[in-house]
């Protein structure tokens, strides 16, 4: 199958080694991996913070990177979520707008297509074991989008748990909002660490050397406050753990 | 009915309002600040949570009675003018006395006439959300009429001069202690003190309270109460309640005066049923609640002799002119949004500057201010970003409201008025736009990539940004968090240098 990849813009500038990871993954399950170039970013941050408008040439230009995509993966939930639930949404605007009145029927063609990875690995691949060795001990951190939004459940653990090696540890209260929320974390600020403080006291107590999660997003957030702490728990994303096999250069190389 | 001997003192200190309440950042600061209150909320929250989970995964069909509640409320907001003007038929009909107020002021001038035209100087009362809404003990204690709150919680704010913080558990934000600190205070002050060598056990505050408030009960002539629903066909008024001081109120006074929201109705007694489901559950996680009042009219020689019903609107059509808005109408109050909500948990809900908190208040106290139609305060500009969109609120909801569709959707609003009147634009507004002007196109987006990526080896050590002291944005990250660095080659163009990782 040939895979066309949605990096999302952070990962792409903060977190490229995600991105190379899924690359990694999705090569090594024995798919062709495509990154259309002309992608930059579904607006989520805009659409989520009021400026609505702005997120129409965003749109415009995602249908157009992936006019020509069958299949299209992130790793993101949230970005993900954004593109299935709230895409259309923003071509209504740009209709009645009368600023692009074609948008709707190219993302009702795009957005269908667009899976979050685990979504993507389990049920489009129909995959569980992905053949990875991480020989750690790791939480996973269910987040909002991807559970509440677009209701991934448990395909993130049943993929964890066939890691070979691999220790899955209980996250107490897993399914609390971590308290990144996009503009949320430095709109409301104090709010948001106390929120994210709570969740880390979690990590801490779950005895985990890393946490994962299927957004780097939170992640940021979560792993911010843990440098902060001068704490040993690493964050990961959930690709990154996928593609390890313990052989070779897998280890992040820029970490 | 038994009249007092002499008139209650007067209470000495007025109580305070939300005016002036600073934007939710400013008043989430001092309340995250208060260990008590995080205490005493995180331990109730957490509580009533697991119970509401508990009791709704014993119905199988709990989505289906979601849905059909959500479909009857959608049906009585699409033809709510002809079911308000059945309701009042059938009101009248059946010996009560229907008065229409457009707003809060013409609401409590409405409640203060009839108090005067019965003769009575105080009033008891049922908890109700559209008559803290309209702050009606406020207005009546201006005309010299005294109020009494009969609900357990509602009193101990009352006597606490405090304000609410929950819409159930309006004094969720207090524990045992301080409660039977507030009725050892302030008990004597407004009528039976509270009995001597009080202790903080429930079953003791629960007797002191019930003495203090009996006296009240047998002496009233007026009572004042909200209403849960309101049946169109039958003009039947139903309250929920679970202490027993709602019956107290509407069965042994003279005079009822009922004042409810016009979204508060159902079409037929049929549909009760949905909601009589729905409600117990979802607030106080119980089966059924403990008492259900349900009348219709009045009943010569049985209860109230004359009951007043004033239908509130108070901004409520302005909601429902918007198209996505209009959901938050639905609301029964239940309350569960606020107890699954992990901002509510921490910051308790007077830092919402409204008496609707929590993830239905910050959707439905900017709409009822008018958040659609004129430029609103910066108080009410932030409550819809008082959300980190996490959706438990959604999940929970009885009636379905999607709170973060409307959350976001206000947002907008709030952008568009902040932009409309600052000629200026604001530095997020700059940022917002320069952002979005960078990531329309992949050539942009790589040279502010490259220009990061710089800008993070400059200041980066072992590839984290610490302690990086600004404004805006920059300082509310870096006060208590790290950052990594942008990454020195982004995705981009390692794609591009490595022909897709092949030259690797």
């Amino acid at each position: 199958m040939r895979v066309a990849l949605f990096i999302t813009c952070y990962n792409d500038l903060m977190y490229p080694e995600v991105g190379r990871a899924i690359v990694r993954l999705l090569r090594r399950l024995g798919h062709d991996v495509d990154f259309p170039a002309e992608q930059t970013c579904c607006g989520q941050m805009h659409f989520n913070s009021g400026y609505q408008d702005a997120c129409i040439p965003l749109v415009q230009s995602f249908v157009d990177a992936f006019a020509d995509s069958d299949v299209v993966v992130t790793p993101s939930g949230s970005c993900a979520s954004m593109v299935r639930r709230y895409h259309p949404l923003v071509a209504e605007l740009a209709a009645e707008q009368g600023i692009d009145a074609g948008l709707s029927k190219k993302v009702a063609a795009v957005s269908p297509r667009v899976f979050e990875l685990t979504e993507f690995l389990v049920d489009i691949l129909g995959v569980t074991d992905v053949g990875a060795r991480f020989p750690h001990t790791v939480a996973f951190h269910p987040t909002c989008h991807s559970t509440r939004l677009l209701g991934v459940g448990d395909r993130p653990t049943r993929l964890l748990a066939a890691v070979d090696g691999l220790t899955l540890v209980d996250l107490p209260r897993s399914e609390a909002c971590c308290g990144f929320g996009g503009t949320f974390a430095v709109k409301n600020a104090d709010t948001s660490v106390a929120m994210g403080l709570d969740k880390v006291d979690d990590v801490l107590g779950s005895g985990a050397e890393v946490l994962t999660a299927g957004d780097t997003s939170c992640l940021m957030h979560i792993g911010g406050l843990l440098s902060r702490r001068r704490s040993p728990v690493r964050v990961m994303h959930l690709a990154e753990i996928l593609a390890e096999t313990g052989i070779g250069v897998d280890a992040r190389a820029d970490a | 009915m038994t009249q007092a001997a002499e008139p209650p003192p007067r209470r000495a200190r007025p109580d305070p309002t939300f005016a002036g309440t600073p934007p939710f950042p400013e008043a989430a600061k001092a309340a995250l600040a208060n260990e008590q209150l995080r205490a005493n909320l995180g331990r109730a929250t957490a509580t009533i949570r697991t119970k509401r989970a508990a009791v709704v995964a014993e119905r199988s069909d709990w989505e289906a009675l979601r849905l059909a509640g959500a479909a009857i409320k959608d049906e009585v907001l699409r033809d709510l003018p002809a079911l308000l003007d059945q309701l009042e038929r059938a009101v009248t009909a059946a010996g009560g006395i229907v008065h229409w107020a457009r707003d809060a002021a013409e609401a409590n001038a409405i409640v203060t006439g009839i108090v005067r035209a019965s003769g009575a100087s105080e009033v008891v009362k049922v908890k109700s959300m559209a008559t803290q809404e309209i702050e009606l003990n406020e207005a009546l204690r201006q005309e010299g009429i005294d109020v009494w709150e009969t609900d357990l919680a509602e009193m101990i704010v009352q006597l606490g001069h405090d304000l609410p913080s929950h819409i159930l558990v309006p004094a969720i934000h207090r524990n045992r202690t301080e409660i039977r600190d507030i009725f050892i205070d302030e008990m004597g002050r407004v009528g039976r003190p509270a009995p001597a060598g009080l202790s903080n056990e429930p079953a003791e505050l629960a007797e002191a309270a019930r003495l203090h408030l009996r006296e009240k009960f047998l002496r009233a002539r007026v009572a004042v109460s909200g209403a849960n629903f309101a049946v169109a066909d039958t003009g039947t008024v139903v309250v929920l309640e679970s202490e027993g001081n709602g019956r107290m109120c509407l069965t042994l006074p003279d005079v009822l005066i009922t004042v409810m929201g016009i979204e508060k109705l159902v079409p037929t007694w049929r549909d009760l049923e949905v909601f009589l489901q729905l409600l117990p559950r979802s607030s106080t996680a119980e089966r059924m609640n403990p008492y259900t009042s349900i009348w219709t009219g009045v009943t010569p020689g049985d209860g109230p002799q004359a009951f007043h019903l004033i239908l509130l609107d108070n901004g409520r059509t302005d909601v429902l002119s918007d198209s996505v808005g209009r959901q938050a109408l639905r609301c029964i109050r239940c309350s569960a949004c606020l107890n699954v909500c992990p901002v509510y948990e921490r910051t308790g809900g007077q830092a919402y500057g409204s008496v609707y908190p929590g993830p239905i208040g910050a959707i439905l106290t900017p709409q009822l201010r008018g958040i659609a139609k004129h430029p609103v305060d910066k108080q009410t500009a932030s409550l819809p970003f008082a959300s980190s969109l996490c959706g438990a609120c959604f999940d929970v909801c009885p009636v379905r409201i999607d709170i973060p569709e409307v959350l976001v959707h206000l947002r907008g609003q709030a952008v568009r008025q902040s932009e409309a009147t600052h000629r200026i634009p604001t530095a997020e507004a700059i940022g917002m736009r320069a952002a979005a002007w960078t990531l329309r196109t992949p050539r942009r987006l790589s040279l502010a990539e490259r220009a990061a990526g710089l800008a993070g080896r400059v200041f980066a050590r072992r590839g984290m940004l610490r302690r990086i002291p600004g404004p805006g944005p920059v300082g509310a990250w870096f006060r208590a968090r790290d950052l990594k660095a942008p990454a020195r080659e982004s995705f981009r163009a390692w794609w591009r240098r490595t022909k897709g990782g092949s030259e690797e």
